[in-house]
């Protein structure tokens, strides 16, 4: 209980001068076995997730979920009506006329699929979030610019604060800081 | 020196010119959204200027409002005038922002990344300009969500099987996903912005639009998935919005509208269009924001090239036209086409093919495409070229239909003339106040090239200095 009152703070966030340091970094914090680990970069570095061990497949499926759920519908919607609640007899011409049908069918697939591309992206980021704790970071809104971070969280069942400092020390940081010990660890 | 040359090689080390870190680049390119300094006399004039059209168009929409279409020239048989071609003029525009922050996205070309912010802006207002026109062309804009399918007490339904219903989707989905790409490619910016601006209310404005982005690399690895299946998307969507534009015309039965080759000659119609438009709006832009590291002449370029490419299927796509007619046998083609080389219209027929066939073809050489002001003339003329071939496409073709004792001359009126102009000052006051208040150029997408260039030039100076050692 006591350690769990010690820990609610952020991390020890590390300043780095590149995006190379950074991944290098990240690679010798994850080789340590720590998992509640971040980095923060002016781009998307290469390789950067992979060294923090980030894994996330699940937008491209809500992508293809939403894909289809628009297809479908838009189709079945020009269907029901065309057939079902809007029948017209022009000439004798077939009701269900599905070629036709196409060129709304692909129109709504692409929408559904675009608009579950960027909502979702931004709901598994658990984007708008006003405030996080690392934004208390010295330097942080270089982050942004052209300075590079990583933040061994306190979560992290391995987190120790001195271990993780002597381990920090030992890569290419400028700059270490204890961050968020005021806050709540809600994020 | 020459090694030096060697290692970066004629495609890379052009892109981005000068000395630059991440800090040079931020700064170049946030500068004119944080600083009234960055803007000269220029900024202001083009701006006051398109308001004063700004206020034209107003003025043409409530007239129009007012008294009806009738304002227009547009008569029976010619139903669809200057409205319609206006509306697939602006629309055209649009598709170089998509084609170049998607399309050549999806094939890797990192030249985009300077020029794909602007051009995606120029999309999404000038499809608000093509918006427009339909809208107000159904006579009473009030009840345009009849167009929707919805459930109404008229239980009516739309139309289906229609081209103009699938026009309805096809443009609205376009401006949404437009807006969306341009949306999110604009997060991590804003969040640059954010953190740069010395104004409170900056920090407060951008800070909200920003919602918080933090740069995490986990949010990035999400983020390029989102980008990268949008350009996915995006890229068929585009060349769709054309062809059933296109379909707008190609499913009617009038003599110069039914043939199948209009869908790809609109796609390259769109996309020749577009790039003039890109590079008529960049060329000053460039000069007036001490842009020339970052859009280069091998952008300028570049872009030529494309522009000659599409030039040249649309240039091909006329003579297919004519070919196709005459070999058809059919005599209204044939009749079409005589009207168009030797009808009361001709004259706009020959500016169209100097304007869109002879004229681009001066950018077969490459001192024209490095010299800025040919290419800027390129630009106007094609500008001009692909509204002179709507112009022949929709009203002339409608003039002369199968009935001589329906034909009628069509002649815009000074409503038409208004409403045009109108939104070209919408559009420029749009894009101006674009530059002023949002970064012009993706300034993280240019850092990640520039991080990229840099990796490649290492990668490329340890290969050359290991089969230097080898020997």
């Amino acid at each position: 209980m006591d350690a769990v009152a010690e820990k609610t703070y952020y991390g020890l966030v590390a300043e780095y001068e590149s995006a190379e340091d950074l991944v290098r970094a990240a690679n010798a914090v994850y080789d340590e076995g720590f998992r509640d680990i971040d980095a923060f970069a002016p781009f998307p570095v290469h390789g950067l997730p992979e060294a923090l061990g980030f894994e996330d497949s699940r937008l491209p499926w809500m992508i293809f979920v939403g894909g289809c759920t628009g297809g479908l519908g838009g189709f079945a919607l020009q269907w029901w009506v065309s057939a079902g609640a809007y029948a017209h007899n022009v000439g004798g011409r077939p009701l269900f006329s599905w070629p036709a049908f196409i060129p709304i069918t692909f129109e709504c697939t692409v929408l559904f699929s675009a608009l579950t591309a960027v909502f979702g992206m931004f709901a598994l980021n658990k984007l708008p979030m006003p405030h996080h704790p690392v934004f208390e970071t010295p330097n942080f809104n270089r982050a942004s610019q052209d300075a590079f971070f990583l933040a061994v969280e306190s979560r992290d069942p391995l987190y120790d604060p001195e271990a993780v400092r002597t381990l920090l020390e030992k890569t290419s940081a400028v700059n270490i800081s204890l961050v968020g010990q005021e806050e709540e660890a809600d994020w | 020196m020459t090694h030096d040359h060697q290692i970066l090689g004629p495609e890379e080390d052009e892109l981005i010119t000068g000395k630059q870190t991440y800090e040079t680049i931020t700064e170049s390119i946030a500068r004119p959204s944080l600083d009234w300094g960055a803007h000269g006399k220029q900024w202001f004039g083009i701006l006051a200027v398109s308001f004063l059209f700004v206020n034209v168009l107003m003025i043409a929409v409530g007239w129009l409002l007012y008294q009806g279409i009738g304002v227009w020239g547009n008569n029976i048989p010619t139903g669809w005038g200057m409205d319609i071609i206006n509306f697939v003029w602006w629309i055209g525009i649009g598709h170089a922002g998509t084609l170049i922050s998607a399309i050549l996205l999806l094939m890797r070309q990192k030249w985009r990344t300077s020029i794909n912010r602007f051009a995606e802006a120029m999309t999404i207002f000038a499809v608000m300009c093509a918006g427009l026109y339909p809208l107000l062309h159904t006579g009473r804009p009030w009840v345009a969500y009849w167009l929707f399918p919805y459930p109404n007490w008229l239980s009516m339904w739309p139309q289906f099987r229609s081209p103009l219903v699938w026009d309805v989707f096809a443009v609205s989905t376009y401006f949404t996903v437009s807006l969306l790409y341009w949306g999110i490619g604009l997060v991590p910016d804003i969040a640059t912005l954010r953190d740069r601006t010395k104004s409170k209310i900056g920090r407060v404005v951008y800070g909200m639009v920003a919602m918080g982005w933090r740069n995490s690399a986990k949010h990035w690895k999400r983020f390029d998935t989102a980008y990268l299946i949008l350009a996915g998307l995006s890229t068929p969507l585009v060349l769709s919005v054309h062809s059933i534009v296109s379909f707008d015309f190609a499913v009617g039965i009038i003599p110069g509208w039914h043939t199948t080759i209009f869908p790809p000659y609109f796609v390259a119609g769109a996309v020749y269009a577009g790039f003039a438009m890109v590079m008529f709006l960049a060329i000053p832009v460039r000069k007036w924001y001490n842009l020339k590291d970052v859009i280069t002449m091998t952008h300028i370029d570049w872009m030529c090239k494309i522009l000659l490419a599409t030039g040249l299927i649309v240039f091909f796509s006329y003579a297919a036209e004519i070919f196709m007619a005459f070999y058809s046998g059919d005599t209204f083609e044939i009749a079409n086409t005589n009207n168009r080389f030797f009808g009361p219209y001709s004259f706009y027929y020959w500016s169209l093919i100097f304007c869109n066939g002879l004229a681009p073809q001066v950018l077969w050489w490459n001192k024209a495409r490095r010299n800025i002001p040919t290419v800027f003339a390129v630009t106007i003329t094609v500008s001009i070229g692909m509204w002179l071939e709507r112009f022949i496409i929709i009203p002339v073709s409608l003039t002369r239909d199968f009935v001589p004792t329906s034909w009628r001359m069509y002649v815009p009126t000074f409503w038409d003339v208004t409403m045009y102009v109108g939104t070209l000052g919408f559009f420029f006051f749009m894009m101006f106040l674009f530059i002023r208040f949002l970064p012009m150029i993706s300034i993280f997408e240019v850092r990640e090239l520039l991080d990229t260039l840099r990796q490649n030039a290492k990668a490329k100076k340890e290969a050359v200095g290991a089969s230097e050692g080898g020997h």
